[in-house]
């Protein structure tokens, strides 16, 4: 038997919807295990955590093959948002949770919840447009201290 | 797959620790059982989700995942974490003699 991974300090640093759960999913599925986790938001994952974004996530459909849909088509008006509406409608009959509550839930299971100083200064963000369950605003000094002794993923 | 005996009775655990036949467990064998996984005594709220654990699983087929326990078993998110700290499905699954319940939400 292996020895039982016993922290995960994972970093959100897209802010498209297939590009924030992933990373979400990791950290629940951390908690729902035993394991200690952290979440970690720096650039455009940020999106996840701002009161005024995190609502109004949107799937990639430029540049994005896996969505089988061609640029072109995929950068006329009104795709993007055509593509999330659909992907969140079936999201909520597999029951997966919004993104605001699914960080909020993830936050109840005792999930470290960080931003990243440097990309806080680089969109001049204030603490205040952070949701509540924001712990800190963390440099990858930090970050690094806080993930010691655990695995680190990266998304 | 080990051979142990809870509450007097011999039983056999997979290799997570989990009773291979849910139909052996007794309450008396959840003390045990919980006290194993370092929750000791159990509580009036640990009860509470482990009865909801086991009756979900004999009626659905299977135990709740967190987000489904946190909300129709009257418990919230918190209170689970605080209760059980080592993940509540699991650990609630555990104690009450049913598998663990699958699913990634």
């Amino acid at each position: 038997m292996n020895e039982p991974i016993e922290k995960v300090s994972i970093i959100i640093s897209k802010g498209s919807l297939e590009g924030v759960y992933p990373g979400l999913i990791m950290a629940n599925g951390a908690r729902a295990e035993g394991i200690e986790a952290n979440l970690f938001f720096t650039f455009f994952g940020m999106e996840a955590i701002l009161k005024n974004r995190q609502s109004h996530i949107k799937v990639a459909t430029v540049g994005n093959p896996g969505l089988h849909m061609a640029s072109v088509v995929g950068a006329l008006p009104g795709m993007s948002a055509l593509a999330t509406h659909m992907m969140e409608q079936k999201m909520d009959k597999l029951d997966i949770p919004s993104i605001p509550e699914f960080v909020e839930m993830i936050s109840d299971t005792g999930c470290g919840i960080y931003a990243c100083q440097a990309s806080v200064d680089l969109f001049g963000l204030k603490k205040d447009g952070f949701i509540e369950q924001v712990q800190d605003i963390i440099t990858v000094g930090e970050f690094y201290a806080k993930a010691a002794g655990g695995e680190i993923i990266f998304t | 797959m080990t051979t142990t005996t809870l509450a007097g009775i011999d039983v056999e655990l997979n290799d997570e620790g989990f009773l291979v036949e849910p139909s052996q467990w007794t309450e008396a064998m959840a003390v045990d059982l919980a006290r194993k996984e370092g929750i000791d005594p159990l509580t009036d709220e640990h009860w509470k989700v482990v009865h909801f654990m086991r009756s979900e699983y004999l009626a659905k087929g299977s135990g709740p995942s967190v987000r489904v326990l946190g909300k129709t078993s009257g418990v919230t998110i918190k209170e689970l974490y605080q209760l059980f700290p080592k993940g509540p499905a699991k650990t609630a699954a555990k104690i009450a003699g049913i598998p663990k319940p699958k699913g990634c939400i």
